[in-house]
């Protein structure tokens, strides 16, 4: 599924190297998860894979499925199957959450040679989806992500998920900004779509969203590199102990 | 006083071609009377107040530039139901048009109408007073030349629309269109433009709109590209009634749009909006308003959203008066553009004069781009850059739509505005 060999990243706009180095290996119907302190790389990475602006590859590479990602447009990832739940999901004033859904889909349904849903079908699988996330309908007219609150903002997100399908997805602190409740609401969300072909990468600071999304497989992340990668107890070590054993032992 | 010289050439140059048309008699006077207005005056020139950012010359010129005819016979607000009126090259088509009636309404032709009191009293007249404090020469020339138009009498609540539908046949029709519209207290009308009437066109509409009436008006200006014209529209609307007009823009060369309101009864509100999409260096878009308020209570917005790319030009000159005892006046402006990229440019002059000191005016002007942010987030959702630009410029002309209260007609627009962007992505 997700390759990710020897990848190196400057920030374009100052001579800053993020990414030193990253190696990972998500296989189809694994979940990771990647931990780390503040500034050591994740979200770039996630913005790197999902062919965002402002980030210079200088070394590596990264595959989904054996194709290469960072040579494609950011929309031409998202057909290929990899998705990203923003950290902070942006709000576009103007634009219906439902228009933007069925843009989003049929581009992806047209891009990979499928017919475009009809606005029933569309209608009729949406409104099952956003029931589940409980979504009401008042949320899905509204502009996208507009006065929605941090746990609708991230319910939308998930909701996106849901209806895009992708086989890679990857969440960037997800869990930030959320309450218990909402935490979990977001975790049944992902748990549900599990699947054996289907991956995850879940980008968090906090032990707690793991508990809910139980992972294969944790890495800790430092200074633009992976520097452990173990079970679930990593996570739990990280939570116990915090950062400062690991980055010595890596040191 | 004299005028300076370059105009007054110009100004006698065009004056001496100017023909006063033979119909209808009973407007004689007003033509004679605009003629010499418009001699005294002088047409505009680049060096004028509210011309600084939009060059004239085209329009004052005495030949028009022929421009290339584009098929536009298009089927805009076909679902409207209207009584549509048909003009070809700005010349009436009674055998494309509908007959000229209506359960509470009364048309006719300006050619051919007969001393109709409520039209001769006020033809040429809110032109007249739209001249004061800023003058609009163009306007006094269209009111001493304009060979056709419809005169439109509302006396109840229209049961339908009126469309003025106009084609283009000939490369290289100058035409003067003149319309005076009347809503009578109480009576209610929906006035429809759209199409491409001529290689150059001037258009003044004249509208009064009596105590508790209603005048919406909804328009689509010509999608051809070589064209140039100018509108003014001149209303002056009662107490307690209701004037509102929206704009939509598609390409020609230059576009000048001129909307005058004066409110002269209490609890009166005036709406102007618009929106455009300018592509290319040639494209030259203005809007200019001037809106009094000369009564209590009175509420006016002016909403303008312009999208500009490839070198487009966009202006607006907005202005709210204010008068002395116009208390508890609640006026609004907005003039916003997108800049699709640093070729093009958006001139605006913003202007609030107020004489009442228990009054509620907010203006704001502003220029952006696509937001980086929202372009890769939809991107990121598997969208197309081009479709996703689309979709954002929609989103950015949105706020001015909404200024439509017939949400069907708005529809039409805006799926309108959504198949041009789609033929002219990137």
């Amino acid at each position: 599924m997700l390759n990710i060999k020897g990848l190196k990243v400057d920030l374009e706009e100052e001579e800053k190297s993020i990414l030193k180095g990253v190696d990972l290996d998500v296989k189809a119907g694994e979940v990771h998860a990647i931990m780390g302190p503040n500034g050591s790389g994740k979200s770039t990475l996630s913005y790197v894979l999902s062919g965002k602006d402002g980030y210079e590859v200088t070394g590596g590479e990264a595959t989904l499925d054996g194709v290469d990602l960072l040579d494609m447009e950011p929309e031409e990832r998202a057909a290929a199957g990899l998705f990203l739940a923003f950290q902070y999901p942006v709000e576009i004033p103007g634009v219906g959450n439902m228009t933007f859904l069925r843009t989003a889909v049929n581009a992806q349904r047209k891009a990979r040679g499928q017919e475009e849903l009809s606005a029933g079908d569309f209608l009729k699988e949406v409104r099952a989806r956003a029931k589940d996330l409980k979504i009401d309908a008042d949320m899905l007219k509204r502009p996208v992500n507009v006065g929605f609150s941090g746990g609708e903002k991230k319910r939308n997100e998930i909701l996106q998920m849901a209806m895009l399908e992708p086989k890679m997805c990857i969440m960037d602190e997800t869990d930030s900004g959320l309450d218990v409740d909402a935490m979990k609401l977001v975790a049944d969300g992902v748990n549900a779509l599990r699947s054996e072909g289907r991956a995850f990468l879940v980008i968090t600071h906090y032990q707690r969203l793991l508990d809910h999304i139980k992972p294969d497989v944790v890495h800790i992340m430092s200074e633009g590199r992976i520097i452990k990668s173990g079970g679930p107890e990593l996570a739990l070590e990280v939570e116990n102990n915090g950062y400062a054993d690991l980055l010595a032992e890596a040191s | 006083m004299a005028l300076p010289k370059l105009k007054q050439e110009a100004t006698d140059a065009r004056l001496a071609e100017a023909v006063l048309p033979d119909g209808p008699a009973w407007a004689r006077a007003a033509r004679e009377e605009a003629l010499h207005r418009a001699a005294r005056m002088g047409l505009p020139h680049r060096r004028d107040e509210y011309w600084k950012f939009t060059d004239p010359s085209a329009l004052v010129a005495v030949d028009s530039a022929p421009a290339e005819v584009m098929d536009d016979d298009d089927a805009l607000f076909e679902g409207a139901g209207a009584l549509t009126l048909v003009f070809v090259d700005g010349v009436f088509d009674s055998d494309a048009s509908d007959d000229l009636s209506g359960a509470g309404i009364e048309i006719s032709r300006l050619a051919e109408a007969q001393d109709i009191s409520w039209a001769r009293d006020l033809y040429g007249s809110l032109e007249l007073a739209g001249q004061t404090p800023v003058e609009r020469p163009l306007a006094a020339l269209n009111t001493a030349t304009a060979t056709d138009g419809v005169l439109i009498r509302a006396t109840g609540k229209a049961d339908r629309p009126v469309c003025l539908r106009y084609r283009r046949s000939a490369e290289d029709a100058d035409a003067v269109l003149h319309h005076v519209i009347r809503v009578e207290e109480g009576a209610s009308v929906t006035l429809l433009e759209t199409g491409s009437a001529a290689a150059r066109l001037s258009t003044v509409t004249e509208v009064s709109v009596a105590d508790g009436a209603a005048f919406h008006h909804v328009r689509q200006q010509g999608r051809d590209h070589g064209r140039r014209m100018n509108t003014h529209t001149f209303a002056r609307i009662g107490a307690e009634s209701t004037f509102k007009s929206f704009t939509l823009s598609l390409n020609g060369v230059l576009t000048r749009n001129d909307c005058v309101i004066e409110m002269l009864g209490d609890d009166a509100v005036a709406h102007v909006a618009g929106a455009c999409v300018g592509d290319g260096e040639k494209f030259h878009h203005d809007d200019t308003v001037f809106i009094t308020h000369d009564a209590l209570n009175g509420e006016s917005r002016q909403v303008f959203k312009k999208v500009l790319r490839n070198g487009a030009v966009g202006v607006f000159q907005g202005k709210i008066l204010v008068k002395e005892g116009a208390q508890k006046t609640d006026g609004y402006q907005i003039s916003q553009s997108l800049l699709l990229d640093g070729d093009s440019q958006f001139l605006a002059k913003p202007e609030l004069e107020i004489y009442a000191d228990d009054v509620a005016c907010s203006h704001g002007s502003t220029s952006g781009a696509i937001s980086e942010e929202a372009l890769f987030y939809l991107r990121s959702r598997g969208v197309p850059e081009s479709q996703a630009t689309n979709l954002l410029t929609l989103a950015f002309l949105a706020e001015a739509l909404e200024e439509i209260d017939d949400d069907a007609l708005a529809d039409d627009l805006r799926e309108r505005l959504a198949g041009w962007l789609d033929r002219h992505a990137g």
